[in-house]
């Protein structure tokens, strides 16, 4: 089980990371999502004690990971596909890993294959694609046969195929009891393996919850055939608006609620109904209302 | 939960650890040890490209130069033990370039992530390069020894009854350890110290080379280059001198200056770095 309690981090007077904190349960996907600069890196980064926080904790099954005996046996990592010896043949990076881990050889070359990098092992990781170094980067992350994964952006790169391939690859792994966070900026991909989700965006937390509940509420999906004039009236109620990619606006707030405020400035409405955009819809309204009060402030 | 099952295998299979209950039922695995981590070290100077072409261009430096002392240097000096000395200048120069790159190249490669990832503890990662940086040292005496037999048995081959005597005296083996240890520590220490192999093989090379420049041609400073400037205090070493006393002491004030102050602000660099 991984828990990150209050997890925060400062760059100069910038605080990247702001006392996030949420839980991953055994036998769960967590998708950690939130648009490119939000703080996922560098929470991932906390918890893996790589950098250190100005305040907060984390722990894997209650032990910080510094304080891991063997960290690599425990929880598999993968911060990022592209960090590995150009130099080293995909192999030899793997080898190097068991000998840390004290894990026999023979699984080196099982992951190998559970990867699909066989017939690359013996060929240099600079002449790699991203999408092998991923693969590379997974079969390191499972070498030491951990029952908790981290995984940062594990599809970036990947092939239609391999984004396929990974996906149950992750939910077989938690359907046997392990843990998984991933992190994430490509919803569709998330939304599809995940059970919990974590939305985070500006280094804060703005949504946390199983996925059912977290896509039940979605908001409204409403268009006016005067969109500024409902935009404007919604925004005076006090309701977060973000448009959507079609034009249409997205309220976080009951459909009565929305059909209310319509009424009140006299709006002709062409459309009023829950979203159901998936995750895309939330990310973009939870994400661009907060990018909105932002820029009010 | 599936007995013996892996999250992975599902069969726990290959793993040898999850004969348990559950995914990660394996006993907690104990840390690995300095000596595992040191011999991850060694392999690591060697198992990438520009490790292995560094120390195939130190084994062709030591060759070239025991070249030119079988044909530039008078056959009395023909002996395994000025063979021996002559290959520890162009050790003593490369070898600390691979103690730079095994430090800056977790850096410029980015395998310091990994690397911390699996072992936390950073400061016991530094003490197993500096002990794969030891181990380097040492082993290169032998690659030393090798190109001294070698040029010694061309000499016995080739030159004048009475060339080529075998000696090699204890002292000298002793104080040709110490300075490539030396030497080696020096590089990882200014790699440590700048995280950036360029700017470390520069500084490497530049800044006791500018000393030593400056040691020579300015009066006042002489007396300290005795104390500071390695190639005064480590030349004894080269030349098959036995220490004295106050050598030592000079070669230990420049050690202190050259790589120990580097070695402590370095390790508090990678200590506190940030890794991304």
């Amino acid at each position: 089980m991984i828990v990150v309690q209050d997890l925060t981090k400062r760059y100069g007077g910038r605080t990247v990371v702001d006392r996030v904190s949420f839980t991953c349960q055994p036998g769960t996907v967590t998708g950690f999502l939130g648009p490119n600069g939000a703080g996922k890196s560098t929470t991932l980064r906390m918890l893996c004690g790589l950098t250190r926080p100005h305040a907060g904790r984390a722990t894997i099954d209650g032990v910080a990971y510094p304080d891991l005996a063997n960290p690599g046996r425990e929880v598999g990592v993968l911060l990022d596909a592209s960090a590995q010896h150009r130099g080293r043949t995909g192999r030899e990076t793997l080898r190097l890993s068991a000998a840390i881990l004290g894990v026999a050889r023979t699984r080196v070359d099982e992951l190998l294959a559970l990867v699909g990098l066989t017939d690359a092992a013996d060929r240099r990781v600079g002449g790699y694609s991203l999408g092998m170094r991923q693969r590379l980067g997974i079969a390191h992350a499972l070498l030491g046969d951990p029952r908790v994964l981290v995984l940062d952006e594990p599809a970036n790169g990947l092939d239609p195929e391999g984004i396929y391939w990974l996906r149950t690859l992750l939910r077989q792994f938690a359907d046997r009891g392990g843990t998984v966070l991933l992190s994430s900026h490509l919803l569709r991909e998330v939304e599809a393996v995940a059970d919990r989700l974590v939305v985070v965006n500006k280094g804060r937390i703005v949504a946390d919850g199983g996925k059912e509940e977290l896509l039940a509420g979605a908001g409204v999906r409403v268009r006016a055939r005067d969109p500024q004039a409902l935009r404007a009236g919604l925004q005076a109620a006090g309701l977060p608006v973000a448009t959507s990619s079609d034009g249409a606006l997205l309220v976080r707030a009951a459909v009565d609620r929305v059909g209310e405020v319509a009424a009140a400035c006299g709006v002709v409405l062409t459309e009023l109904r829950p979203a159901d955009g998936g995750l895309e819809q939330l990310f973009l309204s939870m994400t661009s209302a907060l990018a909105q009060e932002g820029s009010d402030q | 939960m599936t007995p013996a099952a892996s999250p992975l295998t599902g069969s726990g299979a290959g793993s040898g650890a999850g004969s348990g209950a559950g995914p990660g039922a394996h006993p907690h695995p104990g840390r690995p040890s300095v000596a595992r981590l040191t011999a991850v070290e060694l392999r690591k100077l060697v198992d990438t490209r520009s490790g292995a072409w560094l120390l195939a261009a130190i084994v062709l430096a030591c060759a070239v130069v025991a070249v030119v002392q079988l044909l530039a240097v008078d056959a009395a000096a023909h002996r395994f033990e000025l063979f021996f000395l002559g290959t520890l200048l162009p050790i003593g120069i490369l070898l600390p370039v691979l103690g730079i790159l095994a430090v800056t190249g977790e850096w410029s490669q980015r395998t310091a992530m990994a690397t911390f990832a699996l072992v936390p503890v950073r400061r016991r990662v530094v003490v197993a390069k500096l002990a794969a940086g030891v181990a380097v040292a040492i082993l290169s005496l032998g690659a030393s020894a090798l190109v001294a037999a070698v040029a010694n048995l061309t000499a016995i081959a080739t030159g004048p009854d009475g060339a080529g005597g075998w000696e090699l005296r204890g002292a000298v083996l002793g104080s040709a350890a110490v300075m490539q240890i030396v030497n080696v520590a020096m590089g990882i220490a200014f790699g440590m110290m700048l995280l950036n192999t360029p700017l470390a093989i520069v500084a490497y090379f530049a800044l006791p080379t500018v000393w030593s420049v400056l040691g020579g041609m300015v009066a006042w400073l002489e007396t300290a280059a005795r104390w500071l400037d390695f190639t005064l205090t480590m030349a004894p070493i080269v030349q098959g001198a036995t220490l004295t006393g106050q050598q030592w002491a000079q070669l230990g004030t420049t050690t202190a200056a050259w790589v120990v102050v580097p070695l402590a602000v370095g390790v508090l660099r990678v200590v506190r770095a940030e890794v991304a």
